[in-house]
């Protein structure tokens, strides 16, 4: 399904280069990890792989269904099924969360050619998704994200990918900032997603999440690069071991 | 004689000028209302203010009203449906009362043109000084307009809209509203109208002891119009005003709110949306006096500038010697979204009080990135995602009315615009 060949890319503002020749490949139906301690380029991926401007690929190339996204802006990336949760997602006021939600799954049913969704269709949906991740219908009345805590921003991005059901799921930290109770309802909220024709990238400092939201494929990203991949139990050494080890065998 | 020399008149001042001797016999008014209109007119003979004149520094009146046009006794507009449903409507079409109003118990409605013809309302006609252009040229030409009295201790269960529609022509036209103590009332003004009209309105409002009024001006007039529109108001002690302000149309305008915050306890609220578009101009200013201890302001206005528009905002806050324990605030914050539009602002403080919390900002932004790319992550297109953030910048400031009725009707009203501006 994803598919990263030898990707360089740097900031588009002063040309730091962060992500020095990545290769990975995800398949349909998987659930891969990418640890990484700070400053490995985790959340840098995560804003290439969704389009953000301020990325310059430099080199090498991004296929999604087998064919390059580059040339996609994040609307239409969004539309042609990749979705990324935010670590920080932006508090944007006077845009109601509710409209936010109508127009966001309307544009892109749009861009695929369907209907929009009848209004009580449209609701009954949302209440759907609010209920098994016990939010309160009120908070969506509120302005996006606005004076939601950690946890509710959270929250409301797992609501929102439930709504647009994307193909490709990339979490960036998802459990950062969550409490126990919270991570378990975020997880539920994935898990209820997987699926055969579904893949997550899910980008976590800890092996908490993990417990949680169990991976298929684990892989510790360093200075911009894949330097080992495995299966769930490199999560489980990393976390006994720390990142040392890993990096000293990759030098 | 004038120690200065009179200036050669612009085509505009000549047309005043002579229009005011075609319309002389038709105007309606005693001895002292045709005495000040006099005097209106000698203020404009001396020439309408430039830049040079610091109250018109961005907005230099001689230069920008570049055409006036003839009256149309028989030209017409095109009545609204009342911004809230349900509203008792006054309407003014072509500078005259259309039509007889049906407003509920405890509103009393006066055609203006009565008491400028019994000479009652001479004494209201007075230009506030020298820069009150907008002032001398309605009180030399007004003959119609509205006087309503709400009685004391009348709670209005529906709001009054008084619509103006402008038709084409000049129109003059005054709205004196006196709100009885301990009073509530919602009054929506109306600017509107249809063709390359140049409309005078004066707005003249008195706040009873204790009483609540929310006063909406929607101003949508055709991109050719000129607007020159004047709001004053008195507010009485424990009593509050909050008025709005949407300037969404119009080729020149000019929206002066001359504000006195008079008795002790009383609150004023100001929230303002300029939607600019085109090369139009627009311009509002507010000069705001605390005159007593114990009074408290809070001004926010919010700016979007598209194509080659120039907007302006000037705001002034004169707290007095004796107006102790004021609380004054004022922010101005503008969202440019072109190259070639323009936005100028000006606060001031003068402050003689020395027991005072008065504080002003001004911003300059575009569209956030973060907030777009945030948006556009979710599938929503550039162009949507564009127009939901704009909208979002001015909503906040309608939201801040809390009415829901009242929330609605306006994003109504900003929807129309960004249909045809987005």
């Amino acid at each position: 399904m994803l598919e990263i060949k030898n990707l360089h890319a740097r900031i588009a503002e002063d040309g730091t280069e962060i992500i020095r020749g990545l290769n990975l490949t995800v398949k349909a139906g998987e659930v891969a990890a990418i640890m990484g301690p700070n400053g490995s380029g985790k959340s840098t991926l995560s804003y290439i792989l969704a389009g953000r401007e301020d990325y310059e690929v430099t080199e090498g190339d991004i296929l999604y269904n087998g064919e390059s996204i580059l040339g996609m802006d994040p609307a239409e990336r969004a539309a042609s099924g990749i979705f990324l949760a935010f670590q920080y997602p932006m508090e944007i006021p006077g845009v109601a969360t509710m409209e936010f939600l109508k127009v966001a799954l309307n544009e892109q049913r749009k861009a695929r050619g369907e209907e929009p969704l009848k209004i009580s269709e449209f609701i009954a949906r949302v209440k759907d998704a609010a209920g098994s991740l016990n939010m309160d219908m009120g908070m969506l009345k509120r302005p996006l994200n606005v004076g939601f805590s950690g946890g509710e921003k959270k929250r409301a991005e797992i609501l929102q990918m439930k709504l647009l059901q994307p193909k490709l799921c990339v979490l960036d930290e998802t459990d950062s900032g969550l409490d126990i109770d919270a991570l378990k309802i975020v997880a539920e909220g994935v898990n209820s997603l997987r699926s055969s024709d579904r893949a997550f990238l899910v980008i976590t400092h800890y092996q908490r999440l993990l417990e949680h939201i169990v991976p298929d494929t684990v892989h510790v990203l360093y200075k911009g690069q894949v330097i080992k991949s495995g299966d769930k139990s490199l999560a489980l050494e990393l976390e006994a071991n720390g990142y040392a080890g890993v990096i000293g065998e990759a030098a | 004689m004038n120690v200065h020399a009179t200036p050669q008149l612009t085509p505009a001042e000549t047309a005043l000028i002579e229009a005011f001797g075609e319309r002389l016999g038709a105007l309606p008014g005693d001895s002292e209302v045709m005495a000040r209109r006099d005097s209106a007119i000698e203020a404009i003979k001396a020439g309408l203010p430039t830049r040079r004149v610091e109250t018109w520094h961005y907005t230099d009146l001689r230069r920008l009203l570049s055409k006036v046009p003839e009256f149309d006794a028989t030209s017409s507009a095109k009545a609204l449906d009342p911004l809230l449903e349900g509203s008792g409507v006054v309407t003014l079409v072509n500078g005259a009362v259309s039509g007889t109003p049906v407003l509920g118990n405890g509103v009393s409605f006066a055609p203006l043109a009565e008491r400028l013809a019994d000479g009652s309302f001479a004494a209201s006609l007075e230009t506030y000084g020298r820069d009150d252009a907008i002032g001398a040229i309605n009180a030399a030409f007004v003959a119609d307009g509205i006087a309503l009295d709400i009685a004391e201790g009348t709670e209005l269960e529906k709001a009054v809209e008084l619509q103006n529609l402008q038709a084409g022509g000049q129109s003059h036209v005054r709205m004196v509203v006196n709100v009885g103590s301990g009073s509530r009332a919602v009054i929506v003004e109306r600017q509107s109208g249809e063709g390359a009209g140049l409309a005078s309105s004066v707005s003249q409002l008195q706040v009873g002891d204790g009483a609540e009024v929310t006063w909406l001006i929607v101003q949508e007039q055709p991109e050719t119009a000129q607007h020159l529109a004047q709001f004053k108001a008195v507010i009485g002690k424990d009593a509050k005003l909050t008025l709005f302000v949407m300037n969404a149309g119009g080729k020149l305008v000019r929206q002066e709110v001359l504000v006195r915050v008079a008795g002790e306890g009383s609150d004023f609220q100001l929230r303002g949306v300029n939607l600019l578009a085109g090369d139009s101009h627009t311009d509002v200013t507010m000069v705001l006096d605390h005159a007593v201890p114990h009074t408290g302001s809070v001004e926010v206005v919010r700016n979007v500038v598209t194509g080659k528009a120039h907007g302006v905002f000037q705001g002034r806050i004169n707290v007095h010697q004796y107006a102790q324990k004021t609380d004054a605030r004022m922010a101005c914050n503008t969202l440019l979204l072109s190259d070639d539009g323009e936005f100028s602002t000006k606060p001031e403080l003068e402050i003689f009080a020395d027991d005072v919390a008065c504080g002003h900002g001004a911003t300059v932004t575009e569209i956030h990135g973060d907030h777009l790319f945030y948006l556009m992550s979710r599938g929503v297109t550039e162009k949507t995602a564009r127009g939901l953030l704009v909208k979002a910048f001015v909503a906040e400031v309608i939201e801040e009315l809390e009415d829901e009725q009242i929330v609605e009707a306006l994003e109504a009203r900003l929807d129309a615009w960004f249909a045809t501006h987005g």
